[in-house]
């Protein structure tokens, strides 16, 4: 049932939940946690109950991705239409080499099959660093700091029933920008933060939610993303200038006989110059758009949003540009790469077991223990080791301990099926009163011959409609999101 | 140092946590990673301002280091482009040198000066780079509450 628009309604979405209304929460029902530990041997016994051996953080990660190679490699949990962009690359790259090339190296260079690899090897790792990387996944609040927050914001004096607005302004380089409280991930997202619905995720300086991709183009991905369009651009170009080529030397070369019979002669040709004719203006286009996105260092999302256009009759102006276009670019495809910040392989520390246990709110003995191996720890064992909160406090909002950190453990979190279980255990559908707000504009290249800002065809900013044939299941959720966007965008 | 840990040590089996306390980011200079140089009251008679604000001013000029387009950042992104990226997955990034370097700090500051004090310092990353997560830790000068009481009496007390 959608709230009506115009209200401020920061509760979150969880039809199948009862207790569906705003609760603070309370930090002493919150158990203990400890400072990072860093992981016991696996062979350690020294724990309650540990049926099986320690376990790894992207076993119990919140959001809606899959991993694989034992969290080395992190997918969406659609892949969207990867698949079909991988196999179009192959195939027209296939013909190409076996159609074409032949021909064009004997009448032509040898040269041609050279660059031709050359941009498709390009291509398919740049496509695959897209897909499989972090896009700078912000790992979700822990208890301790939502609680922090939620007392923070309660402390600015609202007292009437309804909870306050979840903004906060910040003043970046004389610009006023509001930062958005994220409901699923419980905290005020950082600039250029935006929360994908799809993965449900915050992912830093989010652009878009690429299908043709499969996963969240955002700070850490980026420049693979766009390397990906461009390297892609040059070989459709050259793709289809070698075909064109071919064609028109060996309809030449056959005394004029005619386009058909020199199609007849190489039937891969035709596929490739009808893939190609139509994948070039739309490829081009984006990487067009792209090419300017990142000489002015905006995001997709920022533009489809408009927010440092000033259409407002305010006088905005994107405060992260650096006003100038080779600093711009420079400072996003060459700046220094940031590392992931949701640690898929490192352990999950000792006492995760004990606090799915029980309710036990204090365990001073083992917090010393983790303590004293924080201290006494190297670096690595620093750098490794988060604390379980921060994964395990999922979209559970109510103060209940064991229900909440009880879900991932229940779920394949990250096998083909993880959302109906999560939705039904912990109510996941959290996401809805953040969407608004993002708009995750889904970019989806269309093969026919569009201008280059229809050619992303992105859906109205206030709904989440999905709009690529990729997300069929989120369809209906999403449009039930919608209305709570609608009450979001208003506050705009 | 030894001395010093077990003195620590013993603190810490009769020591408890009793809150935490969160230096929030600095986003006035954009998206660059920075802490507030807020000074939290919770810490008001547990540490001397002027350390914290060392420790901050420290951690921030660290991660100016880490996050600086220069020469040598951009020499390392032309390389990786040529490379298609592949070299990230062999080579470790200036960002992630740093980051080391920004553990053993706030390792070294932890021994030195917080854990004296009764104080735990988290470095930011393990907080996804949200929060400088401080920890406090029941004197053992200042009472002999048991620790689940001083939990509920710090949780109840408003700030």
């Amino acid at each position: 049932m959608p709230p009506p628009v115009g209200t401020v309604q920061p509760k979150l979405q969880c039809e199948t939940m009862k207790t569906c209304e705003y609760q603070q929460i309370d930090p002493r029902a919150l158990p203990t946690p400890t400072p990072a530990p860093p992981p016991p041997p696996p062979g350690h016994s020294d724990q309650r109950e540990e049926p099986r051996g320690p376990r790894r953080k992207w076993q119990v990660f919140p959001g809606k991705n899959r991993f694989y190679c034992d969290g080395r490699i992190i997918v969406a949990r659609q892949s969207g239409v990867l698949p079909l962009t991988l196999g179009l690359i192959l195939i027209t790259s296939g013909l190409f080499f076996i159609f074409d090339c032949p021909f064009l190296v004997k009448h032509l260079t040898s040269c041609i099959p050279v660059i031709g690899g050359g941009l498709f090897v390009f291509v398919v790792i740049t496509l695959l660093q897209t897909s499989l990387t972090d896009p700078g996944i912000l790992p979700r609040a822990t208890p301790d700091e939502a609680a922090d927050i939620e007392k923070q914001i309660d402390n600015t004096g609202n007292t009437s029933y309804r909870p306050p607005p979840r903004t906060k302004e910040v003043l970046i380089n004389q610009q006023v920008v509001k930062l958005k409280y994220c409901f699923t991930c419980k905290m005020f997202r950082p600039p250029r933060t935006s929360h994908c619905s799809l993965c449900d995720n915050c992912v830093e300086r989010f652009d878009h939610h690429c299908p043709w991709v499969g996963n969240c183009v955002g700070k850490r991905n980026y420049r693979f993303f766009y390397t990906f369009i461009v390297s892609l651009s040059f070989l459709t170009a050259f793709i289809f200038g070698c075909v064109t080529t071919h064609l028109a030397l060996s309809k030449w070369a056959q005394g004029g006989k005619g386009l058909v019979f020199a199609l007849q002669e190489s039937p891969g040709s035709a596929v490739e110059l009808v893939i190609c004719f139509f994948s070039v203006w739309s490829i081009l286009g984006l990487s067009g758009f792209h090419t300017y996105l990142v000489a002015s260092n905006l995001t997709t999302n920022e533009d489809i949003k408009g927010s440092w256009s000033g259409k407002s009759g305010e006088d905005v102006t994107n405060p992260y540009s650096h006003k100038n276009i080779f600093i711009n670019c420079c400072s996003v495809l060459c700046g220094p790469m940031p590392p992931s910040l949701i640690d898929r392989r490192g352990f999950l520390p000792a006492d995760e077991s004990v606090q799915t246990a029980g309710v036990d709110i204090e365990l001073p003995t083992l917090a010393t223990k983790s303590e004293i191996n924080v201290c006494t720890q190297g670096t690595k064992g620093l750098l490794e080791s988060a604390t379980l909160p921060p994964l395990l406090s999922t979209s559970c909002p109510q103060g209940k301990p064991p229900s909440a950190y009880t879900c991932p453990d229940n779920g394949p979190a990250v096998n083909s099926d993880p959302s109906p279980e999560l939705s039904t255990s912990c109510g996941a559908r959290h996401t809805a009163s953040t969407h608004g707000d993002t708009s995750t504009p889904r970019h989806s290249k269309t093969r026919s011959k569009k201008s280059k800002r229809a050619a992303l065809h992105i859906p109205n900013p206030s709904f989440d409609v999905p709009v690529s044939p990729t997300s069929p299941d989120a369809g209906p959720s999403s449009e039930a999101r919608g209305h709570e966007g609608a009450s979001f965008a208003s506050l705009h | 140092m030894a001395t010093e840990f077990h003195n620590l040590q013993e603190l810490r089996q009769s020591a408890s946590l009793v809150t935490k306390v969160f230096v929030q980011r600095d986003y006035s200079e954009g998206t660059i990673c920075r802490f507030q140089n807020k000074f939290p009251s919770e810490l008001d008679n547990r540490i001397e301002r002027t350390l914290l604000e060392e420790t901050v001013k420290t951690l921030n000029s660290y991660y100016v280091e880490a996050e600086k387009i220069g020469g040598q950042s951009y020499l390392e992104g032309c390389l990786a482009c040529a490379t298609a990226y592949i070299v990230f997955l062999c080579l470790e990034t200036r960002y992630e040198k740093v980051l080391k370097k920004i553990s053993g700090y706030i390792q070294e500051q932890n021994e030195k000066i917080y854990a004296p004090r009764g104080l735990l310092l988290t470095d930011p990353v393990e907080r996804g780079m949200r929060v400088l997560e401080i920890s406090v830790f029941e004197d053992r000068g200042s009472g002999s509450s048991s620790p689940s009481s001083s939990m509920s009496s710090t949780g109840g007390s408003a700030r």
